[in-house]
């Protein structure tokens, strides 16, 4: 088995909250690991810490109020990224990790042209002149599917249509050809047409230049056709963790299942669509034992009381963290 | 871009036609107008006669307001009551003194509060920047004149490390050679200069470090850091290029700030700019001077006000595309 | 200086800073209170306005002479400093703590009042612009526009040149009737804000006239930079009397005024410099406590603050 790219291991992030309400887990103990190449699926409602996670790979968690406790681990080459020098730090960040966010309008910079924007990481990592740059912006922008590159290069953010911002976002990190690409909720706040055309394009780039993805979604449906692995993540933790097609066909968590259930299918009869019971929780309060039980048909006295670990399911690279690995024989019971 | 700018300079136009009218509409208001004999007025004769002739006072309002408004057009802003020449001629002189003060306060104003806006925005609730957040907050409440005085007092009077006022040496200056003559000035310039900018420059910083808190809080800011680039970039380049924008209209804000503060420094230093003729003019109730000096006062500020909305269009890609 | 004097200075200390104590203890229970005194400047600001405000209005209290009494022109001109005189005398033999004193009585009252004014007609022009918008709009902003084009300070000039030794209550006026431009602007683009919400329709669907639902539905929601823009814009005042009355055509002696005791004072810098440094002190420091009320009240009061 191939070294892991990135490994993730006990990662907490916390927030001292503005009121003195408390300190909020935003994550509390995330491990996963990502392959070269392959495409890692992040998947939960929001709430649930994942975007804290994809910030904290990165350290760009704002300090104060954030603040990644000790004991975390995040591994990148052979070295922690949580202990590296800032200007360490700086050499990998859109250089050999890069992210993409949410909202293309506001993550794009307004008083500067979108050639600038894309060449910038260029420039300060790989010392490219003005003109060069130029050029390589064109270039990107041919690559992520942007007509008229040449000319588009001048234009500012607020001349482009909300696609094409995400397509510049993704131009932008892929310039230096980084290893892993961050990208988190890139299609939330698109058009369904505009959606599968971006995610179509992430997985075109993917395969062309041989990097590995890390997708942040609330959304199972997307993960479905262009993810490998897929990590659940509940109440800052993980959940589950399982190859895309297991995780599908064998969901092990009742969260997962829930989560399913909310997807629309074309392929079932039209089930009435349904949704988990309740909310996610207050980060600054989880609830004891099972942080899921308030909100999961299952559970019973022992998952009020005390936290499962994750449990390995028994089919290699599947993981929950769920009583019921223990003691299936309640989930057909309830069935 | 061009229609947007002739709504811009037809607004400009505007404000100066309305401080016209105000200012004609003010002096047919006023008691004891030039137009009667006066009992308390300093009853000139000659000068009554004059601005009898000028305003042809027994024509209808609205002619009057005609040949007032043909005579300001001409340049012709009538004769001082205490100086006995036209005040055309007085504020010609005295202008581009204003004008030495007024930018060179300007200078300081924007260049230490940009650079102690950036610097307290860089360090934003550490020591520093408390420190100097009480020291701006301090200074932008002091009244400037006041501010004038201190200064005077500490660096005039006991110090002598400064001129106690004028423009230069009534002695020296003329036997100086070029350079000195330079230096004299430069040395005359300092305190009134740095009254007017340090009050300036503490509003300027106070404005400066809230706008770059709010772009170093925006999503790009996020974006370029995950770019990698260095906080000094981050900092000059993504936030301030941001923040830059709305210090751009203070431009157009400090215009009538440095014009109302030169009237009482330039009284203070004994600078013999539009501010302390206007001051001057006040004490001995010269009004047509008064009234010019406020004119021209307008006309100024409708100008920085324009001259910042250039910068402006030129600098905002958002408004410089849109108005293609 | 006597006893009793020093005791009432003593006791309107106590009195200013146990009503700040108090209040912050008030205002904990509620997140807006809490935010306002979450700025460190806040509560003593608070402190010197009320501070300045009871010894303004106990003024006969706590100063032990007349402001305009010349309490012994050959003997006692320009006297530094004492316990007699804690503030020294002026070149008129005159107790410039007393000077002081009265003198936050005009000052303080010309800058409340000047800025009633001119809150209540920029709220009202506001309200009416945002409000009716199409060409009450367009005229009401155009005026606007003008206004605040034109500078203030020389305005108030002609006016004053023209009209020889106006009344204080003129003065108060033309100095509100100048300001109002800005807090109009506020109050306008709240109400254009206010009145798409839903019960502001609600209220015209019932048939309540204009006059109804601007002042009892659109102003109160447009309380908040109201608020905060007087109190910002007290200060201004503050700063524009004290420079009309430096230069001879603000408050008209005998009235003291901070602005006239340096105007007074500042031709004696060199011999009796504490003349013309106190009163321009206190303005320094009530504008200062002005600037820092009125930033923490609008952080405490900015609704968008809430979400994050």
């Amino acid at each position: 088995m191939t070294e892991p790219l990135l490994r993730v291991r006990d990662l907490r992030t916390y927030f001292v909250t503005e009121r003195g309400a408390g300190t909020a887990r935003a994550v509390d103990g995330v491990s996963f690991d990502i392959f070269p190449g392959e495409t890692l699926g992040i998947v939960g409602e929001s709430g649930c810490g994942k975007t804290v996670t994809s910030l904290s790979i990165l350290r760009l968690i704002p300090e104060p109020p954030g603040h990644i406790r000790p004991g975390s681990f995040i591994e990148f080459e052979g070295r922690n990224l949580l202990t590296l020098a800032p200007k360490e730090l700086r050499a990998i960040r859109g250089n050999k990790i890069a992210m993409i966010f949410q909202e293309p309008m506001t993550s794009l910079n307004p008083v500067f042209s979108v050639g600038d924007q894309i060449a910038e990481a260029a420039i300060v990592h790989q010392g490219l002149s003005r003109k060069a740059a130029r050029a390589r912006a064109s270039e990107m922008l041919k690559l992520v599917g942007i007509p008229d590159p040449e000319e588009r290069v001048d234009h500012y953010p607020h001349q482009l249509s909300g696609g094409m911002r995400q397509r510049v976002m993704i131009a932008m990190a892929l310039v230096c050809h980084p290893q892993l690409l961050i990208a988190d909720e890139p299609t939330t706040a698109l058009d369904v047409t505009i959606q599968a055309q971006i995610l179509e394009l992430l997985d075109r780039l993917q395969a062309e230049l041989g990097m590995a993805v890390m997708l942040i979604t609330h959304d199972l449906g997307v993960v479905a056709g262009t993810v490998d692995r897929v990590v659940v993540m509940y109440a800052g933790q993980v959940v589950e963790a399982a190859p895309t097609k297991g995780l599908f066909a064998r969901p092990a968590h009742p969260y997962t299942e829930g989560l399913m259930a909310a997807v629309p299918r074309l392929d079932a009869p039209r089930a009435r669509l349904h949704a988990i019971p309740g909310q996610v929780p207050a980060a600054t309060a989880w609830p004891a034992g099972c942080r899921f039980h308030p909100r999961c048909p299952f559970a019973w006295e022992k998952c009020r009381v005390e936290e499962p670990p994750l449990f390995d399911t028994g089919v290699p690279g599947h993981a929950a963290r769920c009583w019921l690995v223990t003691e299936p024989a309640r989930r057909t019971a309830k069935a | 871009m061009t229609a947007w700018l002739m709504r811009r300079l037809a607004a400009a136009i505007a404000g100066v036609w309305a401080v016209v009218t105000l200012t004609f509409l003010l002096i047919h208001l006023a008691p004891g107008t030039p137009f009667l004999p006066g009992a308390e007025r300093p009853a000139d004769p000659a000068v009554i006669a004059e601005l009898r002739a000028r305003f042809g006072l027994d024509r209808p309002l609205p002619a009057q307001y005609v040949s007032y408004l043909r005579e300001l057009v001409r340049g012709n802003l009538g004769v001082s009551f205490a100086r006995r020449r036209p005040v055309a001629e007085a504020l010609v002189e005295a202008i581009p003194n204003t004008l030495v003060l007024a930018g060179a306060a300007l200078c300081i104003d924007f260049l230490l509060g940009l650079a102690l806006g950036i610097y307290q925005a860089a360090r934003a609730r550490r020591a520093a920047d408390v420190v100097l957040g009480n020291a701006t907050l301090f200074f932008s409440s002091v009244p400037t004149f006041w501010l004038g005085l201190v200064l005077l007092l500490v660096f005039g009077q006991w110090l002598r490390w400064f001129p106690v006022g004028g423009v230069t040496d009534p002695v020296l200056y003329s036997s100086l050679p070029w350079a000195g003559k330079v230096a004299d000035r430069l040395w005359h310039l300092a305190l009134p200069a740095l009254t007017l900018g340090v009050v300036g420059a503490a509003g300027t910083a106070r404005y400066q470090r809230a706008a770059m808190l709010e772009a170093l809080g925006q999503d790009f800011v996020r974006t370029a850091r995950a770019k990698g680039a260095t906080e000094r970039r981050v900092l000059l380049r993504h936030a301030l290029g941001n923040a830059l924008l709305p210090f751009i209209t203070l431009f157009g804000l400090a215009f009538p700030f440095l014009l109302t503060g030169a009237v009482l420094t330039e009284t203070i230093f004994a600078w013999p700019g539009m501010g302390r003729l206007a001051a001057e003019a006040i004490a001995t109730r010269d009004y047509p001077m008064v009234t010019a000096a406020a004119l021209v006062a307008a006309v100024m500020v409708a100008a920085g006000n324009l001259l910042a909305d250039l910068l402006l269009a030129a600098a905002d890609p958002r408004i410089r595309v849109a108005s293609e | 200086m006597t006893p009793r004097t020093w005791l009432a200075l003593l006791a309107a200390l106590t009195v200013a800073i146990a009503a700040v104590a108090l209040l912050r203890r008030r205002a904990a229970r509620t997140p807006a209170g809490r935010e306002f005194f979450r700025h460190p400047p806040a509560a003593p600001g608070l402190a010197v306005l009320g501070f300045f405000a009871i010894v303004a209005i106990g003024a006969r209290l706590v100063a032990p002479y007349h402001p305009a009494a010349q309490l012994d022109i050959v003997g006692l001109q320009n006297q530094a400093p004492s316990w007699a005189h804690p503030l020294g005398t002026d070149t008129f033999s005159r107790d410039t703590w007393s000077r002081l004193v009265f003198g936050a009585r005009i000052s303080l009252a010309v800058g409340a009042l000047a800025m009633l004014v001119a809150v209540t007609v920029g709220s009202i022009v506001g309200a009416m612009a945002g409000y009716f918008r199409r060409w009450v709009d367009a005229v009401l902003m155009r005026t606007v526009d003008v206004g605040l084009a034109i500078p203030r300070l020389f305005l108030l000039l002609m006016i004053a040149a023209l009209w020889e030794g106006l009344p204080l209550p003129v003065l108060v006026l033309l100095i509100g009737l100048t300001g109002w431009f800005g807090t109009s602007r506020l109050v306008r683009a709240e109400v254009l804000s206010v009145r798409e919400r839903d019960f502001v329709a609600a209220a015209r669907a019932l048939g309540a006239g204009p006059a109804r639902v601007i002042f009892r539905h659109v102003l109160p929601n447009a309380a908040a930079p109201i608020i905060v823009s007087a109190a910002l814009g007290i200060g201004n005042v503050l700063l524009l009397e004290a420079g009309l009355s430096f230069l001879g055509i603000g408050v008209q002696p005998p009235l003291p005024s901070w602005g006239n005791m340096i105007g007074d004072g500042w031709r004696q810098l060199a011999v009796a410099p504490w003349a013309t440094l106190f009163p321009g002190l206190a303005i320094a420091v009530v504008v200062m406590a002005l600037n820092a009320v009125g930033d923490a009240l609008r952080d405490a009061l900015d609704p968008r603050r809430e979400v994050t």
